[in-house]
């Protein structure tokens, strides 16, 4: 029998090859810490007495989560990452760069690469065709040490969506789709495969939101085969030799497979609190919203700020809401300003925020009130998850969320597009 | 022996450690203070060593923070027991020596007094006079967690010794 994607990668890494259920030691090619599991990594080197990195070019310790830093404590954390750096070689992406998992895929991921991140949503450069899972920092701090991790190879589940996307219907609203059929812990353990027309006709940015929630449906990674889309991604970000083609064996064998047809699926959103809690907007009342969330490795690139600024152009948000948007990184907020987006978005009343993980999850810029609610980007509604377990968090795609900041309601996009 | 204390289904790590105490990931005692406190303001208080945890599907879900499980350790746990785990937060709980349990838990009450003989794959529950039985942890996680977790792991044998 032929092999998966995640086969085909993690064989190339231990030199044999390998089938779903086995359990091996695996050469890492990048790692990645943030500023919210990098301290404890370090520590643990320390702890190891092994305070070097096995290949420091690859090895990237982030500042996003608090950056730049709301408290002394995380001031202190943030002096930790950037002593170890310079006493290491690793690299170091400090405040305003953008969220690791944006700036991760722009400079140092390339297909068929192993990439371990102390973030759950490094499954991300699963887009780009690398097998990228998160772990914890213990792993991850081994990773840098060592250059390698175990890992049992997963299972995986196919996902082929064949078709169009209707007209307001974006990569958002499918995986939300996809989360809700198959539930938050429907792909624990395995591996996710995007295949399809659908899929093969996306672009990067769309794809990365695909991979980046492949984790809220429990997986360990959310793969896409490399084609001349990922190309062409790499080519805009200057490292077209970077590029490989990585694709599955005709004969793959699957877990199972599951067939979408895209033209069914409908502006989609995720009620609070759990992500899989899926409603299509035909199916929802009158919701009011205080604040809106545009941003995150899930949705808060360049196209997502177009999107968005194309729907509140010539417009102003609602009075009752507030509108929060973070570039994912340096260089979207660099195209976004560049191109009028920034300045569209914030005639029409938005509060614009350094590239990094913004309010995402409830450390600063946007925490939210007793009894509030708010309708984010983002990829994750837990109870608290921005900073107030009183409080409650819708998930969609970026086009709702400018509509829903027009009217203060959740807003079906269609209706001002 | 010890105490259940029973929590529901999708415990996620932003019930465990959430992101509004950010500021104190690199001060463990003081987070574990505030441990499962979105979940059950009184946890961390009712707590007492020896006790388990015992939840419903998918505990642990969302976020890698290893202080999720670092700190239901630190506030005296002996072990998570649950119908099923999240991958990050089952892994990480090996890695910082935190014995993991999957088996039917609607058996269990609060408040039982339970006990657990983990290489037996046996949990007694005195309280309701039942044993469960629960599938042994795959051999590289007992190798990690009867080392003494990951960094001891490392220490122990200079590389992955599985």
């Amino acid at each position: 029998m032929g092999q998966t994607l995640a086969e085909k990668i993690i064989s190339t890494h231990c030199k044999r090859s390998v089938t779903a259920g086995e359990i091996v030691v695996v050469n890492v090619d990048v790692c990645l810490t943030q500023d919210g599991t990098g301290p404890l990594a370090i520590s643990q080197l320390k702890e190891l007495d092994m305070e070097i990195a096995k290949n420091p070019k690859k090895t990237v310790l982030f500042i996003d989560h608090a950056a730049p830093s709301s408290k002394k404590e995380l001031s202190n954390d943030h002096i930790k990452l950037r002593d170890f750096a310079k006493k290491t070689g690793c690299m170091l992406s400090d405040i305003g760069e953008g969220v690791c998992h944006q700036v991760i895929n722009e400079s140092y991921v390339k297909p068929g690469d192993i990439l371990i991140g102390a973030d759950s949503h490094t499954c991300t450069g699963g887009a780009l065709c690398a097998f990228s899972t998160g772990m914890g920092s213990t792993d991850v701090a081994v990773g840098i040490a060592l250059g390698k991790t175990w890992m049992r190879v997963p299972e995986t589940i196919q996902i082929r969506v064949t078709g169009k996307l209707q007209k307001s219907v974006y990569a958002k609203d499918l995986i939300l789709h996809i989360i809700g059929l198959i539930g938050a812990d429907g792909a624990t353990y395995k591996a996710l495969e995007f295949s399809g027309d659908t899929i093969e006709g996306m672009s990067m940015s769309e794809r990365l939101t695909l991979s980046n929630m492949a984790v809220e449906a429990g997986a360990k990674a959310g793969l896409i085969a490399s084609d001349e889309k990922t190309r062409e991604f790499l080519k805009e970000n200057r490292r077209e030799d970077d590029y490989a083609r990585v694709a599955p064996d005709d004969d793959a064998g699957y877990e199972r497979t599951i067939e979408i047809d895209a033209g069914s699926v409908r502006p989609t959103i995720s009620f609070p609190h759990t992500v899989d809690n899926v409603k299509t907007i035909d199916e929802i009342k009158d919701i009011k919203i205080d604040q809106v969330f545009i941003g995150t490795c899930t949705n808060g690139r360049a196209d997502d700020l177009r999107i968005a600024a194309q729907i509140l152009c010539r417009k102003h948000i609602h009075k009752d809401v507030r509108l929060i948007v973070v570039p994912a990184s340096k260089k979207v907020y660099l195209d976004a300003i560049r191109d009028g987006t920034i300045e569209m978005l914030v005639e029409a009343g938005a509060c614009v925020m350094a590239p990094g993980c913004g309010a995402c999850l409830g450390v600063h810029e946007g925490v939210l009130g007793d009894g509030e609610s708010c309708l984010s980007t983002q990829n994750r509604n837990f109870r608290g998850r921005m900073g107030n377990p009183n409080a409650e968090i819708y998930l969609a795609s970026p086009a709702c969320a400018a509509a829903t900041a027009l009217s203060g309601r959740i807003t079906d996009p269609r209706e001002v597009l | 022996m010890g105490k259940a204390h029973k929590f529901g289904d999708d415990i996620s790590t932003d019930l465990i450690a959430p992101g509004r105490l950010f500021h104190l990931r690199s001060n463990l005692p003081e987070l574990a203070k505030h441990v499962l406190e979105d979940a059950d303001p009184d946890f961390a208080k009712k707590v007492k060593k020896g006790d388990f945890v015992v939840a419903g599907r998918n505990f642990g879900l969302g976020s890698s923070r290893e202080h999720a499980p670092a700190i239901i350790k630190l506030a005296g746990v002996k072990a998570v027991i649950a119908k099923s785990f999240a991958r990050i937060f089952y892994r990480n709980a090996i890695n910082v020596g935190l014995p993991v349990v999957m088996c039917d838990t609607d058996k269990i009450d609060d408040s039982d007094e339970l006990e657990i003989k983990l290489e037996r794959g046996i949990l007694i529950d005195k309280t309701r006079g039942i044993e469960l039985d629960f599938p042994a942890l795959p051999k590289v996680m007992m190798t990690i967690l009867n080392d003494g977790g990951l960094v001891a792991h490392i220490k122990k044998h200079g590389d992955f010794c599985l």
